[in-house]
Order: C-alpha cells, then sequence, then structure tokens
C-alpha cells in the first residue's frame, strides 16, 4: 500500500529529478579547448581580443587596486581576480543602454560600460563625486546591502518594460545574497510581471568566510530560479565563452519579452573578501586555491586566442602598460577632487528645495567652512 | 464641491495626479481589483488600467524595491504599504535605500516615490496592524514624513507628496478614514509639505499635535474653553521637516504649550517638538513644555488599545497642569 502511494507521491525523486537537470555549461575548458563546439558563439577576432584584453585590464587593476589600498591610497576595496569570466563575460553580452545594478564587487562592470576609472577610485574612498553618474551611462552606484540590488532590478525591468524599451537590466549578487529574502522576491517580482532582468549569481564559493554548503540544502543556486518560475542556468564561471552565451541567450529571452533568467557562474575570489582585514586562510586551505587557479579564466582564454594566433606575450604586455597607465592618471585625478564639505553632503540630502533643518545647517555650514 | 471623507479625497487626489501625470504608476497589494483593504485605490484600476495601478505580488521589500527600480526608469511610483506594522518588512527600501538616493548620486538621481499606509490606533485590527511606527521613519535624514488629520488637508497634501521629488511617507490614519465629512474641491490643489496648519486660534496655550489626536485636541479644547481658557491647537501635518516657524510663532503668543502624540513616548516626534520650543522660545514660557502620549509599551491592540490611547480627557489634564503652573 504504502509503496504504491509512493510512487505516485515522491517529493525526494521530484528534487533529485531536477538537481540532476543543472549540469554545469562549459564551452571553454581548463585547457582553453572548446568542447562544446555546437554553443561556440564563434565571435570575431575583434570581439574576442576586446574581451580578453578587458579581462587582463582587470586583472591589473585588482591587483593595482590591492597595492593602493595597502599604501592607503584607495579605501574600501573587494577584490574581483578570479572572476573576470564570471563579471565581463556576462557584461560584455549586454548594450549600451542596458541597466546595471551591481554588488560591492561589480566595478569592473560599471568601468566597461562606461564608468571613469576615476570616478570608481573616489567611490572607494568615500567621495561623494565618485558616484555623480555621468548622463546617461545606465548604473547605479555598487549596493553594499547584500541582496538589496535583486528587488530593485525587478523595478528598473518592470519600468523598461511599461517604456517598451528594448532594453534589460542585469543585477549581481553572490552565492551568499541567494539567502537573502531580497533575492527571491527580486526573482519573484520579475517573474510574475516577466520583466527583462538578468539576474546573476556569482558563486565563488565563500560568503566571507562561510562556505556555499552552509547557506543552502540546494544542490546549485541556479536551481532557486525554478520555485519563482524562471528559466536558469549553471555555467562555469571560469569560462568566459560560456558565461558570454548564457548571458546572451538570457538577453534575448528578456528582450522578446520572455521574462527574466538566472544565472549561476561556478566560480572564484583568488584574494580576500574585502581589503578591510579578512583574511582567507582561516577558511580556505591552500589546495582549493590552486585547485581554482588550474581553471583560471585568463589562462584559458589565452591558451584558446594564442591557438588561433589573436594572442601573444606583446599584446598581453600592451594591455598590462595600458591599463597601469590609466589607473596611475586616474589615481592623480582622483587626487585632485575637491576636499569635501559639510555643505556638499546637506546639498545632495533633497531634490528641490532644502526642508528648513537642512537649510539652517546649511547656512551654518557654509558660514563655517568659508573661514 | 463634494462632501467627502479622508479616505475618499486620498483617492480623489490619486486620480488626479494619475490623470495628471502620465508616469505616475500606482500599485501594491490587492490595490488593483479589490482597490485596496480600505478602499483608498477603489475604481482606479478600472479607470486607469492594469498598467498603471496594479496588484503586486505579496512581498513588502519587494514592493519597495519595485518603486526604486520604477523611480529610476522614470517613473512617481505611489505604492500602498498595506499596514504600516509591515514597514519594518521594507525598511531597507524606505531608509536603506529611497532615502540615500539622492546623496549616494551626488545628488543626480531621485526617488520621487510616495508611500501610502493607513496607520494608527482604535479600529480594533489585529496585531502588527496598528502601531505608530512613524518616528522611524522621521528620525530618517532624506524622506518627508506626512500625516493629515482632515479630508481637504489629505487631498491638497497627498498631491503635494506625489509631485515632490524626493520619497514621502504620506501615513493615513485609520480612524480618520470614515470618521467625518468636510467639503473638498474637485480640482488639483495643493498644500504645501512642511506647512503646520492652526487648526483652532487661541491665546492661553499651544497644544501641537498631529494625525488623530488633532481631532481629540480639538475636543479637550471645547472643555477647556469652558473653564474660561483660549486654546490654540496646531496640526503639524508634515512630522518631518517639522513648521519650526509655526510652533515658534504660537508659543510666543500662549506662553505656555503641550505636545500630544498617539505614538508611546520614547524617543517621539513630541521630544522633537519640545527640544525645537527649548532652542527657540525659552525665554517666552511661563511653564514647562509637558507631553500628552501613549505608555511605552508595545502596542496592545484591540480590546486592549482603547484604555492605552491618549484621549481628550488626558490632554485637558495635561492642559491644566500647564495653565495652573
Amino acid at each position: 500500500m504504502a509503496a504504491e502511494k509512493n510512487k505516485q507521491f515522491d517529493p525526494t525523486g521530484v528534487l533529485h529529478e531536477i538537481e540532476e537537470k543543472f549540469e554545469m555549461f562549459q564551452i571553454l575548458n581548463e585547457d582553453g579547448k572548446i568542447v562544446n563546439k555546437e554553443s561556440d558563439p564563434k565571435l570575431s577576432d575583434e570581439e574576442l581580443t576586446d574581451l580578453m584584453e578587458r579581462m587582463v585590464y582587470t586583472r591589473i587593476l585588482d591587483q593595482r587596486s590591492i597595492a593602493l589600498n595597502r599604501q592607503g591610497r584607495l579605501g574600501f576595496y573587494a577584490p574581483t581576480a578570479g572572476q573576470e569570466a564570471s563579471q565581463l563575460a556576462s557584461h560584455f553580452a549586454l548594450e549600451k543602454d542596458d541597466f546595471i545594478l551591481p554588488g560591492y564587487r561589480d566595478v569592473p562592470q560599471l568601468i566597461f560600460h562606461g564608468l571613469p576609472l576615476h570616478m570608481a577610485f573616489l567611490w572607494s574612498r568615500g567621495h561623494f563625486l565618485g558616484s555623480e553618474i555621468p548622463d546617461g551611462l545606465n548604473i547605479f552606484p555598487p549596493q553594499i546591502i547584500i541582496g538589496a540590488q535583486y528587488v530593485q532590478a525587478a523595478g528598473v525591468a518592470l519600468g523598461f518594460q511599461k517604456r517598451g524599451t528594448k532594453n534589460v537590466v542585469m543585477t549581481y549578487t553572490g552565492d551568499g545574497g541567494t539567502s537573502q529574502g531580497d533575492f527571491y522576491e527580486g526573482l519573484n517580482f520579475a517573474g510574475a510581471f516577466r520583466s527583462p532582468a538578468i539576474f546573476v549569481v556569482q558563486n565563488n564559493q565563500f560568503a566571507i568566510s562561510t562556505p556555499r554548503e552552509v547557506q543552502t540544502a540546494a544542490k546549485t543556486l541556479a536551481q532557486k530560479g525554478i520555485a519563482a518560475g524562471i528559466p536558469s542556468v549553471l555555467v562555469d564561471g571560469m569560462d568566459p565563452l560560456a558565461v558570454y552565451v548564457a548571458t546572451k541567450d538570457a538577453r534575448e529571452r528578456a528582450v522578446k519579452g520572455d521574462g527574466p533568467t538566472l544565472i549561476e557562474t561556478m566560480c572564484y575570489r583568488y584574494g580576500p573578501h574585502t581589503m578591510a582585514g579578512d583574511d582567507p586562510t582561516r577558511y580556505r586551505t591552500s589546495d582549493i586555491d590552486s585547485e581554482w587557479e588550474k581553471r583560471d579564466p585568463i589562462v584559458r582564454f589565452r591558451t584558446y586566442l594564442e591557438g588561433k594566433k589573436l594572442w601573444n606575450e606583446e599584446k598581453e604586455n600592451e594591455v598590462i602598460e595600458r591599463a597601469k597607465q590609466e589607473i596611475k592618471d586616474a589615481i592623480k585625478q582622483a587626487d585632485q577632487a575637491p576636499k569635501q564639505k559639510v555643505t556638499d553632503f546637506l546639498k545632495n540630502m533633497y531634490a528641490g528645495d532644502m526642508p528648513y533643518n537642512v537649510q539652517e545647517q546649511f547656512d551654518i555650514y557654509t558660514e563655517k567652512e568659508s573661514k | 464641491m463634494a462632501q467627502l471623507t479622508m479616505i475618499q479625497a486620498i483617492t480623489d487626489a490619486m486620480r488626479t495626479e494619475l490623470k495628471n501625470d502620465e508616469n505616475v504608476l500606482v500599485f501594491g497589494e490587492d490595490v488593483g481589483k479589490n482597490g485596496g483593504v480600505f478602499r483608498a485605490t477603489e475604481g482606479l484600476q478600472k479607470e486607469f488600467g492594469e498598467e498603471r495601478v496594479f496588484d503586486t505580488p505579496l512581498a513588502e521589500s519587494g514592493i519597495g524595491g519595485l518603486a526604486i527600480g520604477l523611480a529610476l526608469t522614470g517613473y512617481r511610483p505611489v505604492m500602498e504599504l498595506q499596514f504600516f506594522g509591515f514597514l519594518f518588512e521594507v525598511m531597507d527600501s524606505v531608509s536603506g535605500q529611497a532615502a540615500r538616493m539622492s546623496f549616494r548620486s551626488a545628488g543626480k538621481l531621485n526617488a520621487p516615490i510616495t508611500i501610502r499606509s493607513p496607520f494608527g490606533g482604535g479600529v480594533a485590527t489585529p496585531e502588527m496592524h496598528a502601531d505608530s511606527l512613524e518616528g522611524l521613519v522621521a528620525a530618517q535624514p532624506g524622506l518627508k514624513v506626512v500625516i493629515p488629520s482632515t479630508p481637504y488637508d489629505a487631498k491638497g497634501l497627498l498631491i503635494s507628496a506625489i509631485k515632490d521629488e524626493n520619497p514621502v511617507i504620506f501615513l493615513e490614519h485609520m480612524k480618520l478614514y470614515r470618521s467625518f465629512r468636510q467639503e473638498v474641491p474637485e480640482e488639483e490643489y495643493t498644500i504645501p509639505l512642511g506647512k503646520a496648519d492652526v487648526k483652532r486660534e487661541g491665546t492661553d496655550l499651544s497644544i501641537i499635535t498631529y494625525g488623530a489626536m488633532v481631532q481629540e485636541s480639538l475636543k479637550a479644547a471645547e472643555t477647556l474653553e469652558k473653564d474660561g481658557h483660549s486654546v490654540e491647537v496646531i496640526d503639524l501635518r508634515t512630522i518631518q521637516p517639522l513648521d519650526v516657524e509655526t510652533i515658534i510663532a504660537s508659543v510666543e503668543k500662549t506662553n505656555r504649550a503641550i505636545v500630544v502624540q498617539e505614538a508611546q513616548r520614547q524617543a517621539g516626534i513630541a521630544a522633537n517638538v519640545v527640544s525645537e520650543i527649548m532652542e527657540r522660545a525659552v525665554l517666552s514660557l511661563e511653564a514647562p513644555v509637558l507631553r500628552v502620549t501613549a505608555p511605552d509599551t508595545i502596542y496592545p491592540f484591540a480590546q486592549g488599545e482603547n484604555t492605552w490611547l491618549p484621549k481628550a480627557d488626558d490632554i485637558v489634564a495635561t492642559a491644566k497642569k500647564v495653565l495652573e503652573f
């Protein structure tokens, strides 16, 4: 009798069946070989080189940012090395007028969307001019509250949909972010409205120190989209081509009116959570580190491009030198930003007329700061 | 002119702005087909369509995020928070995100979001449906907090809130929704945010208050008048920013003041009003400024609330202490 019933009612079986369907999508393997020919996006030579340049540039930016932070010349910084494919290949699938709602680690995408580098540095330093987003640039400053960008993305997507634009919103969080209520609310709202959003989960395996297994019983994070009724995919986040294809595919669906997609990019951050005292040796072994370094996105993409004669040491050095020079110039430019005043802060509190309390304090500080 | 209840005036304000500005969107839980649990959005979806007046999934944080995202794409969201006790669910979107929009974009972005919500006690709602949590949002720089006490004020203030370029919390006292009618013009009119209204003029004592306590204070003023005291009642209408000018002008005239709020005593709006008076008009005072508030307990819902809420008698008693000081 019981066995009879179980055939029709098998919650565990249903779960396993769904979980097994989430295989990791890969095009370019660790050795830089195409293993999934039919999915090859066939990017042009220029596009392939451009994507490689962005990844190399970002690796240098990361190294320099860490050094600048240690010298006290940058403020808040969340290292990006290891996540270049996840960040830049997903962004590579976007159009100029698409909107990005980043997490705090997602500064590289903002830069390649058009945010001047010196502004990224000013933001890191906590200078208000770092957030003075240039006109026509569809980005929001990096989100600090884990998951808040997900519900906002649902709103931007609904706005695009109502305006009838052919644009999408892309937002990012990490593995830890998928445990937040806002994560699910964002997916669910965008799903319910069938809005053009792409939700990226960069699963870099650790939320500060907490390993992925502690976050959830779910075998994959991608499968969380199923609960919201939205298409979901698990991709090799160290494979730029797979990340690009998954995002491009999500974008096409969104623009067609088929709603949002959840993308889990399986990746790794080599560095600490942020430069504010996190010590990864407390929660990771060097064995895990070197395991992931073997899958490095830049290494495999370099091998692939060298095989196509699109890349060589000279090219790479050119990018490295250009990055270093631009970083140097941007820091110089950031150094020239005016000293922040309390009147600046008061001025930015409200749009339009200042409420009486702000106005009174503005008058007091105007006098104080004119001395 | 039509005689409207406060809730009808609120619906009328939304209808007016939906008509005037195509970027105005009205949404929340049950606001569409159902017209809201209090019927504040009655008929609006039918009149303006599902694109502009719509139901959302049941998640307050999601609704707050939706409002912010829609504001980022140029809309003017009017979101309903079904009961203000659900504020905690959406607190990050309100205080952590919308309030910071202008500041954290160096003034480049703004969040012209109106968050309407029923609040206050005395109508026998379940737990978490009747709190006076206005102090939580009034303490957050970047927000404005508006609380009307009459149908006429409700329409003019709500239109101003919707037109405002900043996030405005618009709190509607549930007891006032249908308690009385007033003439409300059909056309658009605005009442500026941050401006109090002298609801009754007097010379011996200023009662400074807002929300449902305006009616209680007016009742108390009647009683006190019978004893020969001329009492002025100031309805703050906006609790952040305060209309310090009107408060101080009144206190300088009457030399005595009490502040009345339905909320608990600790860290409240009344304390803020008292501070403003002390900083600006202490030499005009003939007596200490006292407060009438609810006690510092958790809100006791339904059967418990009527013994707890401040009433006209409490206001009279405190007013006498100050008048006889």
